[in-house]
């Protein structure tokens, strides 16, 4: 298994070398350096002179294999450079994102899972009643709102009305858990109908097992074979659709984080989106492939954790 | 102008030709029995149709002198002078002046900020939702289609090298790649519009159906019919586009209908980060966007808000419901 885990590893090398270049193709080849210049130089009616220093201090004019392999390098050993339209070094403003978006995400990402888990046993134990056609009905209308809207009611109704939470903002420290609870429910909110949907059907493809019957037959009670029997052989499909929601995670950071001002990566994203600061952009880009690969290699780990019967070779 | 609004007709046409095509086969034949019977559907493809017919208004258009700028069907309709600033639903006097002045007009779903009616807008917004949705659809599905199904029928080298392309598209962030393409047409001097939205979209969401094209044609690839087919002589090309697409045809019509409802919602979500449908345009994304300040004025200005994300909520809802009905009348282990 360490083994395993080492060789794919090693796998995701070449991934990460096509995601550069295919980053370094649409950020350095679609312009050129002397549009990347002019871009860039504060002042609105730069001179040749400038320009080609410009060019010449961020390394522009080499031969395009080398600029290749000189932003490889760069992006491998995180060194980022600095940002193109601040000047603030990148590494440096990453680093201090980092606290806040795990907060928030890994908030986010358990008591999304947790509660979205608990509604869709919920709902399969009261297969073909009101009760499972109602929550249907809620599934299917909360994967019909954006995202946006869910943010927007959240900030409106908690903040506004109820005024229970502040609203926007962040502090380091023990207070911080104030700032992140309304996004973290907004950000539950908003994953809701499409989730449970997905993982009541996944529970009721077990239901009809033999060995769920020969656990009733038994007289186990019925929350106890959901939960315990049903729920652990249901685990492979939850864990497939839970990395296939990585992606969906990186962009939900990024909309709640830059609408509540957390100063998380998805907002440091945001912000370079709004800015044209192409280089922060390449580096966040970079950041956030690497997160999605670990977790596809985590996935397959705990693919065995929750089903002893596969071996990874 | 031109091209973007012949898109909408161009759309709709695919689609009935499309449709009407596959209701000669008599599995979708039966599939359109079943969907009919259902009530609930027929609600939705009913709206379906009206947001649609609204697009199709809003495309044809005409100016009665050179020098006026083409109006369409809508506009002539609906459009209406704008008022002073926001007023509400309904209402008779303009809202959060010092002196409230009356109205010209009476606007149901009330005006915005600069005095333009909520509901013209929403109804602009069809226009732009049909065309992110279908035509991103109409990009993505043959890339999906033509990368899965060589994957999956030549195997081997070509199998590898489409599995490392789509598993790297794939490790980039959708949004984030979604911005480098935008930003690389602009640099390119594209202007951003809807189409080129459309394309960066499509080439972001190919991904996952091909990947779902390549197991199927997989799974195909060995099937006694294949095998015969290819027994007798039948070239790859044929084989692949004649034999084995028909097969993959109803997994493809409910994966691309489902997508519509995804993509209409990412035009929201790309239009709040600034990225997409660019203001000038009407869209729900830039209603959203527009209102979410004004929520917190005293009294609250809630109508453009809910008005635009209904729209966005209904007509996603009912492609949803479609595209469940269209998998459950399609889907041959389903039926009893």
């Amino acid at each position: 298994m360490l083994w395993y885990t080492i060789r794919r590893t090693l796998y995701s090398i070449p991934i990460l070398i096509g995601v550069t270049f295919v980053t370094f193709v649409l950020f350095f080849l679609s312009s050129t350096p002397q549009q990347m210049a002019r871009h860039n130089l504060t002042s609105k009616n730069p001179t040749p002179v400038q320009i080609n220093a410009w060019i010449k201090q961020h390394g522009y004019d080499k031969p395009k294999p080398i600029q290749f392999l000189n932003y490889t390098k760069s992006l491998f050993t995180f060194n980022f450079g600095k940002s193109d339209v601040t000047g603030q070094d990148i590494s440096e403003r990453l680093r201090k994102g980092v606290v806040p978006s795990t907060e928030i995400g890994v908030l986010m990402f358990t008591a999304s899972l947790i509660t979205n888990v608990f509604f869709a046993v919920y709902f399969a134990y009261y297969r073909g009643t009101y009760v499972d056609s109602f929550g249907r009905l809620i599934c299917v209308i909360g994967m019909s709102i954006t995202q946006v809207v869910y943010i927007i009611g959240a900030q409106y109704v908690i903040g506004i009305i109820l005024k229970l939470w502040p609203i926007t903002g962040y502090h380091i420290g023990l207070t911080s858990w104030k700032f992140v609870v309304l996004p973290a429910i907004a950000g539950i909110i908003s994953g809701f109908g499409g989730s449970v949907r997905l993982y009541r059907t996944f529970i009721l493809e077990e239901i009809n097992q033999d060995y769920v019957r020969t656990a009733r037959a038994k007289g186990v009670k019925e929350s106890k074979v959901l939960f315990q029997h049903v729920l652990k052989n249901a685990a492979i499909p939850f864990i497939t659709s839970i990395v296939l929601g990585i992606p969906f995670l990186i962009t939900g950071s990024l909309l709640i984080e830059s609408f509540f001002g957390i100063p998380g990566i998805g907002n440091i994203t945001v912000e370079a989106m709004q800015g044209q600061d192409f280089s922060t952009i390449r580096a966040t880009t970079f950041l956030f492939t690497i997160l999605y690969i670990v977790g596809a290699i985590m996935t397959d780990v705990a693919y065995t954790f929750a089903d002893p019967r596969i071996r990874l070779e | 102008m031109f091209l973007s609004n012949l898109i909408p007709i161009v759309i709709v046409a695919v689609i009935a030709g499309v449709l009407i095509r596959a209701g000669r086969e008599p599995l979708w034949a039966e599939a359109y029995r079943r969907l009919f019977k259902d009530r609930q559907v027929m609600v939705a493809i009913v709206i379906m149709m009206l947001f649609v017919s609204v697009a199709v208004l809003d495309s044809i258009g005409w100016s009665k002198s050179k020098s006026e700028t083409p109006q369409t069907i809508i506009d002539r309709v609906f459009k209406m002078e704008p008022e002073r600033t926001y007023s509400a639903p309904m209402a008779t006097e303009t809202m959060g002046e010092p002196h409230l002045h009356k109205l010209k007009h009476k606007h149901i779903f009330g005006t915005d900020g600069v005095g333009n009616d909520v509901f013209y807008l929403t109804l602009k917004g069809c226009r732009t939702a049909l065309i992110i949705g279908f035509l991103t659809q109409l990009i993505s599905m043959p890339l999906a289609l033509l990368f899965g199904m060589l994957a999956g029928y030549f195997g081997k080298f070509v199998d590898d090298f489409v599995q490392y392309v789509y598993t790297v598209l794939d490790s980039i962030p959708s949004v984030l790649l979604l911005i480098a393409i935008l930003m690389a047409m602009e640099m390119r001097g594209q202007e951003r519009g809807l189409v080129q939205i459309c394309i960066a979209l499509g080439v972001t969401s190919w991904v996952g159906l091909c990947r779902l094209v390549r197991g199927e044609t997989l799974k195909h690839r060995d099937r006694d019919y294949v095998r015969a087919a290819r027994a007798l002589g039948v070239s790859h090309g044929r084989i692949m586009f004649r034999h084995i697409l028909p097969n993959l045809l109803p997994i493809l019509i409910i994966t691309a209908t489902l997508g519509v409802s995804g993509n209409i919602i990412a035009e929201t979500i790309l239009t709040y980060l600034q990225i997409g449908v660019p203001p000038g345009i009407g869209s729900w994304g830039n209603m959203i966007d527009a209102a979410r300040m004004e929520l917190a004025r005293q009294p609250a200005v809630w109508w453009n808000f809910t008005a635009a994300s209904s729209a966005v909520l209904i007509l996603v809802l009912c492609f949803n419901i479609f595209g469940d009905a269209l998998r459950d009348a399609v889907d041959p282990r389903l039926r009893s």
